[in-house]
């Protein structure tokens, strides 16, 4: 099953506006993603840890989320170091292992490892519905709301649907194999959750117009201001100017 | 009989699916205000398609409809009385397509130009009326099949129709969901045709039950034993009361 297994919660960060939380991770994760220097990059990581802290975010599901960019990052680990040219760091048996690869690989990890961390931290933890309408107060194109939040809303539907198809093949005994028969049966498979999938939206479509759909889409949420939220915005924006300063000024 | 009174009329409808046979065949229907019409017919004899007829979303091969006493034929027309009519979808993950029930049953009031504060009152009203007070930020996905039947039918009295379609409505609903539904048909005073396949249910919330039958609608068949004298005596076809 799809879910959010972080989006509910009573933490501080949960508490915080959602809008301040979305600018401020779509600031954070850039100034991350272009930093270069080690201390920098360390640091970075270090604050998204406390960031996931303060979000109380369910431990088995941030280490699965995490192994799961991990295993991807390990290819890089394996590629980087043996092709990145430069100096020459050791051998292993015949193969050169370079010193710029090994550097490369080490930040990519830092890097994406700390975005995503306060991804988590900061946007995972907002419901989606939340998430969409912060980006409409936000100023982002209604089209583009709208389509995040049609998107998500069947995303569950096409899944259920999914299941449904698998189980009715599975109950009348269908098993996967390395034959033409599995081949046709999962090209059946996945022709059927399309024709659904384009139905569906024929029907949803329909069902916008009876509600006098016009195009426009409202939003109901109104966002009220607090104080924490300033407090919150000013503290990360202290600390994204501190991690620029240390990566670009001569300390 | 002032032509105002006269809901919905469709005269002479044809209609059939690209690859299919007709599903609505020469089909000739009069629904008056304060009608409250159950209608009954096998699988696929076009009921559904019926609906969807009137509601402008299919458009007939052949054939006028009229309604509230404007003969409506291109998209345009039908956008303009369509809130006036309010169908409930026979599947209710259809109808529901917001992130959270409220945000759901404000999009018809939003739609009709109401201030958010308005709609969200309405909204609220609909709910507490329908037994779903507090659902309000529940999440449609992650509602029941029989909770999603009932939002999808606030969602449609939110805006005010004058004239319900309801397609099969009580599919999928328990017995205890039933009885709160058809408590809140019987109290609601708004003309209605009800599609189900359960006689009882439209006994109690309908005052007449026609039936389809090869992609037409028999309004004089013996099927029910009418205990009520029709409000429409002068209704295209005239039918004897048992
Ligand atoms: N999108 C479609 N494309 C092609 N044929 C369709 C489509 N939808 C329905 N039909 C066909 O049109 C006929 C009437 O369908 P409809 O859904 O109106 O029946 P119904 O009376 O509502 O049936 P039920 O009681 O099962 O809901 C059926 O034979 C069906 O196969
Ligand atoms: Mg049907």
């Amino acid at each position: 099953m799809i879910n959010e297994p972080f989006a509910a919660g009573t933490s501080i960060i949960h508490k915080l506006g959602p809008r301040y939380r979305i600018v401020i991770a779509v600031l954070y994760a850039f100034i991350v993603a272009v930093s270069y220097q080690f201390p920098v990059l360390i640091l970075s990581l270090c604050i998204s840890a406390i960031m996931a802290v303060c979000a109380q975010l369910n431990f088995r599901a941030l280490v699965q989320r995490l192994l799961l960019v991990n295993v991807f990052i390990l290819f890089f680990w394996i590629v980087l170091p043996l092709t990145g040219g430069g100096d020459i760091q050791f051998y292993v048996g015949p193969l050169p292992v370079y010193k710029n690869g090994i550097l490369m690989s080490a930040r990519i990890t830092l890097k994406s490892n700390a975005i995503l961390l306060s991804l988590i931290s900061l946007i995972a933890t907002m419901p989606f519905s939340v998430a969409g309408q912060a980006l409409h107060a936000l100023k982002v194109s209604d089209k583009i709301v709208h389509l995040l939040l049609i998107s998500y809303r069947y995303i569950f539907v096409l899944e259920q649907e999914y299941r449904r198809l698998i189980t009715a093949a599975r109950i009348r005994g269908f098993k996967a194999g390395n034959n033409i028969h599995t081949l046709k049966t999962v090209a059946y498979l996945a022709g059927m959750l399309l024709v659904r999938a384009v139905r569906r939206a024929e029907r949803v479509h329909q069902a916008m117009l009876c509600r006098g759909f016009k195009g426009k889409y409202y939003c109901l949420a109104s966002f009220k201001p607090s104080y924490g939220n300033w407090i919150f915005t000013t503290f990360m924006a202290i600390i994204i100017i501190c991690l620029a300063v240390m990566e670009w000024g001569n300390i | 009989m002032t032509e105002s009174k006269t809901l919905i009329h469709l005269e002479n409808v044809f209609f059939a699916y690209p690859d299919g046979r007709a599903v609505l065949n020469n089909l000739q229907f009069d629904f008056y205000k304060n009608d409250k019409i159950g209608l009954m017919g096998a699988n696929g004899t076009g009921k559904t398609t019926l609906f969807h007829v009137i509601m402008g979303l299919r458009k007939p091969d052949k054939g006028s409809i009229t309604l509230f006493g404007k003969p409506v034929s291109k998209e345009k027309h039908f956008a303009k009385v369509r809130h006036r009519i309010g169908l409930l979808f026979q599947d209710a993950d259809d109808q529901l397509f917001c992130p959270t029930v409220l945000e759901d049953v404000t999009f018809g009031p939003l739609n009709l130009g109401l201030s958010k504060k308005e709609a969200t009152r309405i909204a609220k009203e609909t709910l507490t009326s329908l037994g779903l007070a507090g659902y309000e930020e529940r999440i449609t996905h992650k509602l029941s099949g029989g909770e999603k039947r009932m939002v999808s039918l606030a969602t449609v009295l939110a805006m005010k129709p004058e004239a319900l379609l309801l397609d099969e409505p009580t599919t999928g609903l328990d017995d205890q969901t039933k009885a709160r539904l058809t408590e809140v048909l019987q109290v609601l005073d708004i003309s209605r045709i009800v599609i189900s396949h359960d006689f009882d249910f439209l006994s109690k919330v309908t005052e007449g039950v026609y039936l389809m039958e090869d992609g037409k609608i028999i309004t004089d068949a013996d099927i029910h034993v009418h205990q009520h004298v029709h409000a429409h005596a002068h209704g295209a076809h005239r039918h004897e009361h048992k």
